[in-house]
């Protein structure tokens, strides 16, 4: 009874059901682009730092999935289904005061996160879904323990691309970025950053 | 109508010339700058582009078979690039287009190398690989714009390649000699693979490889960079075709000549049913027409340039450009 709800673009993801409860699984299927050696690595060392990262996260306060089981030979995960819509598809619909305040429900999350030391990674519009209220963060496959301001940067300036490439309205990161400022007091360093990178990766000018 | 588009951001001057209908690249001229030793020095690479660059106008021309007064447009590439190399190409624009009494278009280089994969694939929506020797980007088409959905967060990959020939002894550009050595190399050595979301960053594994010389074949550092360095690009080309639900991959830049990366980016499409789209060499690198063909689309968009509206943008951004003829 595993139904194939999203081929995400490294895993597969299956609505289940695990001790009566709606559970997601999610799997990291191989790639065949790529050499065994670097292909199973990564596999089992993204499965596996996703589940402890998740379970760090979620400690520190951040909404995130419960983890249920973790398989390191079928590189899966089984955690909690979370049954709302993903920010991408649903916040070019609100209207502003609704979507400030998901913003600053988005930015007030990324500060539980980075306080517990912990950086997501891939904090798109795809891997937050908003449920009940809450904003839950899902896909830790590429985050890290870590609490370097340039890796803090990196998460805030990639949920402003992505905020720039899909969504039309240019405050939502204005208003993320004030919560999260409001809750993380290294927030004007990590500000910094974030200006750094995105003015860095352009054109790098060869010696 | 037929365009003449120069294009001058790096070490490659290259003068093309395209018409519209019907579709046609009369010519395509370049010449590349080889330092003799070390990296690229803007200023002597700058020189080099104006001293070819009435050799390689005539060749065109002659290529082409075309009069100077058959000429309808004057373009050229605007940025982003290197500001000595983007000045000469600028003023020689400038000078053709006042002396012909055409009118001029700067285009930004990212997008061209996008566009003529477009115009010679049958590719109509992809999402772009782009990566040269300084640009590493992932783009799409996205709300009026083509969107940076994923970069280098440090050097370019074909950067990354060159420093680490460099070192090895080789000479520039040193992507083909690697892509030679590699097709030996048997044993994975570990390179610290980088990806963040769908940005990637290559000064980790530069310096690695450049290590691990020491202990390991010049043929396994090679295969294992290449390894490395082309599952992260074509795992964040395939992470951008997922995000923004696009069906075709395109690839552009010099090192899309590689073998090894277009095999790669090749498989991940077919994995995911979705097609895989690579112009022949000569457009992939920098050259003259990818400018004269996206020249020609913003001019029939209805885009008009006054002389002061042509100084060069070093730093031009891919998504600054509104994209006038795509809807
Ligand atoms: N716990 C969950 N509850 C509900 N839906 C989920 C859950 N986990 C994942 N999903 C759904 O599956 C999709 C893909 O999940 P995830 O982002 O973890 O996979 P991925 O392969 O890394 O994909 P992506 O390309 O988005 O990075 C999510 O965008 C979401 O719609
Ligand atoms: N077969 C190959 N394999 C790998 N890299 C290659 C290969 N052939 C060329 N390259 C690399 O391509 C780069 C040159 O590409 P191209 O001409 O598109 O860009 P560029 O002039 O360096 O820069 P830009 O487009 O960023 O201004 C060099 O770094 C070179 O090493």
């Amino acid at each position: 009874m595993e139904t194939l709800i999203k081929k995400g673009a490294e895993a597969e993801i299956y609505l289940s059901e695990w001790m009566g409860r709606k559970v997601i699984i999610k799997k990291r299927v191989r790639k065949n682009y790529r050499i065994k050696e670097i292909d199973e690595e990564l596999r089992k060392q993204r499965t596996k730092k996703e589940s402890l990262l998740m379970s760090g996260a979620r400690k520190a306060g951040a909404s995130v999935p419960i983890i249920y089981d973790v398989d390191l030979s079928e590189m899966k995960i089984t955690m909690q289904y979370v049954e709302g819509k993903r920010i991408k598809d649903c916040i070019d619909d609100m209207d502003g005061k609704e979507q400030k305040k998901v913003c600053k429900k988005i930015g007030e999350g990324i500060a539980s996160i980075h306080k517990s030391g912990i950086v997501h990674g891939d904090i798109t519009t795809s891997n937050l879904i908003l449920y009940k209220d809450r904003i839950y963060f899902i896909d830790f496959g590429l985050g890290e323990k870590s609490s370097e301001r340039e890796k803090q940067g990196v998460d805030l300036h990639l949920l402003m691309e992505a905020f720039k490439a899909a969504h039309e309205n240019e405050e939502l990161f204005n208003w993320v970025f004030d919560a999260y400022g409001k809750n993380f007091e290294w927030a004007d360093e990590v500000r910094k950053k974030v200006r750094e990178i995105a003015e860095r990766g352009r054109y790098m000018v060869r010696e | 109508m037929i365009c003449l588009g120069i294009e001058g951001t790096a070490h490659t001057v290259g003068i093309g010339i395209v018409r519209d209908r019907p579709f046609g690249i009369l010519s395509n001229v370049s010449s590349m700058y080889r330092p003799p030793s070390g990296g690229i020095h803007p200023r002597d690479a700058a020189n080099h582009h104006a001293s070819v660059f009435t050799d390689i106008l005539q060749k065109a021309l002659e290529r082409a078979n075309i009069k100077f007064n058959d000429i309808d447009l004057v373009a050229f590439s605007i940025g982003p690039g290197l500001g000595p190399c983007l000045r000469t190409a600028a003023t020689a624009a400038r000078s053709l287009s006042l002396y012909l009494k055409k009118p001029l278009i700067g285009v930004n280089h990212c997008i061209a190398h996008l566009e003529i994969g477009r115009a010679v694939t049958g590719a109509s929506d992809p999402v772009l690989l782009y990566v040269s020797g300084g640009n590493t980007q992932v783009i799409a088409f996205m709300n009026g714009r083509y969107r940076v959905f994923g970069e280098t967060l440090d050097i370019g990959i074909g950067n990354c390649l060159d420093k680490f020939g460099r070192e090895a002894g080789m000479p520039f550009p040193a992507g083909p000699k690697i892509e030679e050595i590699a097709r030996k190399g048997r044993k994975y050595v570990g390179l610290p693979y980088s990806v963040k979301g769908m940005d990637v960053s290559f000064s980790g594994i530069l310096t690695a490889a450049i290590n691990s010389l020491k202990r390991e074949s010049m043929e396994d550092v090679c295969f294992s960079m290449q390894e490395t360095c082309f599952s992260m690009l074509t795992e964040v080309a395939e992470r951008a075709m997922a995000h923004t639900e696009k069906e075709e991959v395109l690839l552009g830049g010099g090192v899309a000549s590689n073998e090894r990366l277009r095999n790669m980016v090749r498989k991940m499409a077919e994995e995911r049913g979705a097609k895989f789209y690579c112009p022949p060499g000569e457009l992939l690198v920098d050259n003259g027409a990818m400018i004269a063909w996206t020249a020609i689309l913003m001019k029939k968009s209805g885009i008009e340039m006054d002389i002061d509206e042509t100084a060069i943008k070093q730093n031009f951004r891919t998504d600054e450009v509104d994209v006038t003829w795509r809807h």
